[in-house]
């Protein structure tokens, strides 16, 4: 199943139960698969047309009377583009907006650079009260947005509109907040968020096969972080790896460096964009010019262990 | 010139055939407007793209590249082949518009409500050197909804910069809907000439109508002008007109190309 599919279906079932729910648009209810609920929900489904900043403001006064919007767009249109308009109308106002950034990093794939966001949890990290999480696969996300949407806290929701590969099967069992460790092992730790943790799993995978067993740790949301789960491995391991289809300044490597740093310092190997641009390419093309492949991953392990 | 636009749409219909699907509607309803622009009133040189005191262009919609793209081409600034090339990995021809990329784009744009601004902070800069160059821009209805247009038209006309020439590609569609059942523009002729701009309404599918609304716009003075262009989104081969707002963007298959040859004849 798509993200999209999985998102659709999931907000029709809370919307019906739920009058406070709705939905902004900028202009990409269809691409983002938010269409069908127009039909549905016709009194609390807008498209504001191509006006992020409006979007954001318009959510923050329906929140502010009690509603609870969930706002749709690109990734980068829903972090740089508003990120004055998510601090102080929907932050610092504590207005519970929540906010859907579509096609995050690589998945932004022929769109190219200006649509690729590298930065968009750099940015609303540093934002105080902000909740990021970054989605895995659809089935996660499914089981995410009903825990998601009984927050009264904004919410920033990462994910790609299209494929999903499966990582959870039907008897996982989400719980907001918690990293999953989806493989357990001694010798390091992988550290992964959204897509990467499909990579990461495909990485421990060929390191198993030469007697490596890396613990392959999804942490779901970047902020907050699971402290707990990161550190009870860290101290098992004693090495760390992260994976993050994101600029490593800001995100997964920043925040894992920023808790190991004070509870446990040690080094720690980043995959993830080094500090560059977005460009058009599909995503496998994509995933090697970033060198955010499973082989990547495990070099950059081996490496960490000096292997 | 008519023939030529023929040519461009041709041209542009290829390129994004070449990847098999792309900004097909937005990118047709411009064309009529570059070959006028790039045959008859631009000071531009194939040759030497970056030619001080030249006049530019930024295309704001910048989805609209595959247009700008097969202009260039027709131009002589990219070559046939390089034109087939569209959004291949590590392509000089990306789907959004890059002025590092690709000779002749003068703004990098894409993302939507931005490049206005880019070409007053042009229009400013020429009057400051003198180099008497005309700054055209191309924005969307659709785009028109972005706040940053109006700050751009604002401050365009506080500043009197009459060597400012905006097109207004007002073709009523975007991706989810006709633009006027979204957030309508509802007169923008109005709007923009109580913004302070010389405002021409125009058929935008028209060659000579562009080419005398340029010339009237050229001689205008102390004021921005602004050009509604009404246009077609996909104007120029039929099946594409008829696929209305989902044209936006849509498959262009090596089949689909044999008929579009045919009737661009
Ligand atoms: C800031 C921003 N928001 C959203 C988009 C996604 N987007 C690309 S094209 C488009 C519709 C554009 O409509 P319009 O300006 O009318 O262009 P045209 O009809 O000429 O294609 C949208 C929403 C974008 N590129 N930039
Ligand atoms: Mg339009």
């Amino acid at each position: 199943m798509e993200f999209r599919q999985a998102l659709e279906q999931t907000l029709s079932v809370l919307m019906a139960k739920d009058e406070k729910i709705c939905i902004l648009d900028a202009d990409l209810a269809k691409p983002n698969g938010t269409a069908p609920l127009y039909q549905k929900f016709p009194n609390r489904c807008f498209d504001v047309g191509i006006q992020e900043a409006n979007m954001i403001g318009v959510a923050a006064g329906l929140a502010s009377y009690g509603f609870k919007p969930i706002v749709f767009t690109f990734a980068p249109f829903a972090t740089r583009r508003v990120c004055d308009q998510i601090a102080v109308s929907v932050s610092y106002a504590m207005q519970n907006v929540k906010i859907v950034g579509t096609d995050p990093g690589i998945t932004a794939e022929l769109n190219g650079g200006t649509h690729m966001s590298f930065e968009d949890v750099a940015i609303l990290r540093s934002i105080p009260k902000m909740t990021i999480y970054d989605a895995v696969d659809a089935n996660q996300l499914a089981q995410a947005l009903p825990q998601i949407m009984n927050l009264d806290t904004p919410v920033y929701i990462r994910m790609p509109r299209k494929l999903s590969t499966p990582v959870f099967d039907d008897n996982y069992k989400f719980k907001l907040f918690k990293a999953d460790v989806v493989s357990v092992g001694t010798d390091i730790t992988i550290i992964a968020s959204g897509i990467m943790v499909h990579e990461a799993i495909e990485a421990m995978k060929m390191l198993k096969e030469e007697g490596i067993n890396a613990e392959v740790i999804s942490i779901n949301t970047i902020k907050p972080l699971d402290e707990e789960t990161i550190l009870t491995s860290v101290k098992k391991t004693k090495h760390v790896v992260t994976c993050e289809n994101h600029n490593i300044i800001g995100g997964v490597y920043s925040a894992v460096s920023e808790l190991l740093a004070k509870e446990y310092p040690l080094k720690i190997t980043a995959i993830g964009i080094k500090d560059r641009f977005g460009q058009v390419g599909k995503y496998n093309e994509l995933l090697k010019e970033y060198n955010l492949t499973k082989i990547d991953i495990y070099n950059a392990v081996k490496n960490n262990l000096n292997k | 010139m008519q023939n030529i636009a023929k040519e461009i749409r041709l041209l542009t219909c290829q390129c994004i055939a070449s990847i098999g699907q792309g900004h097909i509607g937005g990118s047709l309803s411009i064309v009529d407007v570059l070959t006028v622009l790039y045959y008859k009133h631009m000071n531009v040189d194939p040759t030497n793209p970056k030619k001080t005191g030249r006049d530019r262009l930024v295309v704001s919609k910048g989805h609209a590249g595959p247009a700008v793209y097969a202009t260039l081409c027709h131009k002589g600034y990219i070559s046939q082949s390089e034109l087939l090339t569209l959004n291949k990995f590590k392509t000089n021809l990306p789907s959004h518009c890059d002025m590092n990329k690709t000779p002749g784009i003068d703004m990098t744009t894409g993302s939507l409500g931005q490049g206005l601004s880019c070409a007053v902070g042009m229009s400013l800069a020429s009057k400051i050197v003198q180099d008497h160059a005309y700054i055209y821009c191309i924005i969307g209805d659709g785009e028109s909804q972005e706040g940053q247009i109006w700050e751009a038209s604002m401050f365009a006309s506080q500043k009197k910069l009459d060597n400012l020439i905006v097109f207004l590609d007002n073709n009523n569609m975007q991706i989810d809907n006709y633009t006027s059942n979204i957030n309508s523009l509802i007169d923008p002729k109005a709007k923009w000439e109580s913004f302070g701009f010389y405002v021409q309404s125009i058929d935008g599918n028209n060659i000579d109508a562009i080419d005398d609304a340029i010339i009237k716009a050229k001689k205008n003075k102390d004021k921005p002008s602004m050009i509604i262009l009404n246009t077609i989104k996909g104007k120029g081969v039929s099946f594409i007109e008829q696929k209305g707002v989902a044209n936006h963007s849509m498959p262009i298959t090596e089949d689909d190309l044999k008929q579009i040859i045919e009737e661009l004849k």
